[in-house]
């Protein structure tokens, strides 16, 4: 295509030059590209779409914040499993801590066995101490330690999206 | 009698219904009978001729043909179970007990589904080393063993997602596990986990999008792929089968 063609695409296209790829390409070409590209944009929107359409916005599931109960229903030295929450509300020595009772393996409801002194899950056989520590199986993480408070009812409050990085306990 | 049904099968090959059904005639030539394989819609997949040898047990083990025997099975009784199974949380467990104990054949059915997947997966394993061990999957057959990679990623699908649709203690764990599995995946695991559960948790997302999958979307592509595959062993010069060693 010669420069004088070139020049007048290019004041067609709203005084864009085409990029040197398209320099010498017929009308035929260029057009294809346009509409090659416009296929691609139309690709990616509908991926978008898809995945956005696939991504639920609202939810259906339990709050992260659970109300575990008064502290005199927890005896010294006990860990207790809220199976319906996945939480162990764990009455230590140094006071109330919360942990997460879903294993870090592959993310089975774990036991507390009292007999062992050990929390135990039934799929893989990580075994955890009552700090989370694993002791046993395939388990990468310890369970996590949650965030624990008194609420002004009296009540222990355990937030299940807010993990501690450092042991902290609540004392009553 | 013998000659009477034939003689009136043949009768009714030569009506005008039949004929603009199965186009080509009521004659037995060579060109009547490929014509009558080539104008039907299932049957053109397949070659009009083929090798005697081919038919016989030894080449093939009939491994192939017993694992769509197994996925028809699965595609009758599938939808069968399909009429009194809900969806939804907590009545596809109550409506998998009730296929066990009130419904009628229910257990048959379910059973039948059940031993046909675990059948079914049995059988594609079996064909494929039996497909890799005799060498047929070399060229001009390449192709065909993609496709059959991809039939058995299908089949495993279908096993997967089936196993959640009970709603009991087993299959909310195994999926639990799985999915847990696929969160794995470097980079966009727990973005994959969340599509596929369609939430955080095992929920009645998770039901449903297991459900369309495993009733809806898996089984289309596995009936579109299972056509290729047939088609392309025509394509791709019939069945393999090596010549008989002179001894």
């Amino acid at each position: 295509m010669s420069d004088v063609k070139t020049q007048a695409l290019a004041e067609t296209m709203g005084g864009a030059v085409p990029d040197d790829t398209c320099k010498d390409c017929s009308r035929r070409e260029f057009f294809a590209k346009v509409g090659m590209g416009a296929l691609a944009v139309a690709a990616a929107g509908a991926g978008l779409f898809t995945y956005e359409f696939f991504s639920p916005n609202v939810l259906f599931e339990s709050a992260p914040i659970i109300r575990a109960g008064k502290p005199d229903q927890f005896p010294a030295n006990t860990v207790t499993l809220d199976a319906q929450s996945g939480i162990y509300l764990i009455n230590g020595v140094k006071g109330f801590y919360a942990l997460g009772a879903i294993c870090t393996h592959l993310g089975c409801l774990t036991a507390w066995k009292s007999e062992l002194d050990l929390i135990a899950c039934p799929c893989h056989g990580s075994r955890f101490n009552r700090d989370g520590i694993k002791v046993a199986g395939p388990a990468p993480q310890p369970l996590p330690w949650l965030k624990v408070w008194l609420a002004e009812d009296g009540n222990l409050m355990v937030d299940r999206s807010a993990t501690l990085n450092e042991p902290e306990y609540v004392k009553v | 009698m013998a000659t009477t049904i034939k003689s009136e099968f043949k009768r009714l090959r030569n009506t005008e219904v039949w004929r603009t059904i199965f186009r080509s005639g009521s004659g037995s030539s060579n060109l009547h009978r490929s014509q009558a394989v080539q104008q039907n819609i299932f049957l053109h997949l397949f070659s009009v001729k083929v090798r005697s040898r081919a038919l016989e047990f030894s080449p093939t083990w009939y491994l192939g043909a017993l694992t769509l025997s197994t996925f028809l099975v699965l595609i009758v009784t599938g939808i069968l179970l399909m009429f009194y199974y809900h969806p939804s949380v907590p009545q596809a467990y109550a409506d998998m007990k009730d296929l066990q104990f009130v419904v009628a054949s229910g257990v048959f059915l379910r059973n039948l589904h059940r031993w046909s997947a675990h059948a079914m997966v049995f059988l594609v394993f079996a064909h494929m080393f039996k497909v890799f061990y005799r060498g047929a999957y070399r060229p001009p057959r390449q192709f065909n063993w993609v496709i059959g990679v991809f039939l058995l990623l299908l089949t495993l699908l279908l096993s997967y997602t089936g196993y959640l649709l009970p709603w009991d203690q087993l299959s909310f764990w195994a999926v639990t596990v799985g999915s847990n599995i696929a969160k794995a995946v470097p980079l966009m695991g727990k973005q994959i986990r969340f599509l596929m559960l369609g939430g955080n948790e095992v929920n009645a997302n998770a039901l449903l999008r297991f459900y369309v999958l495993h009733c809806v979307i898996l089984p289309l592509a596995a009936i579109l792929l299972v056509g290729v595959h047939f088609w392309r062993i025509r394509k791709d010069g019939g069945l393999y089968v090596p010549e008989k060693k002179k001894l």
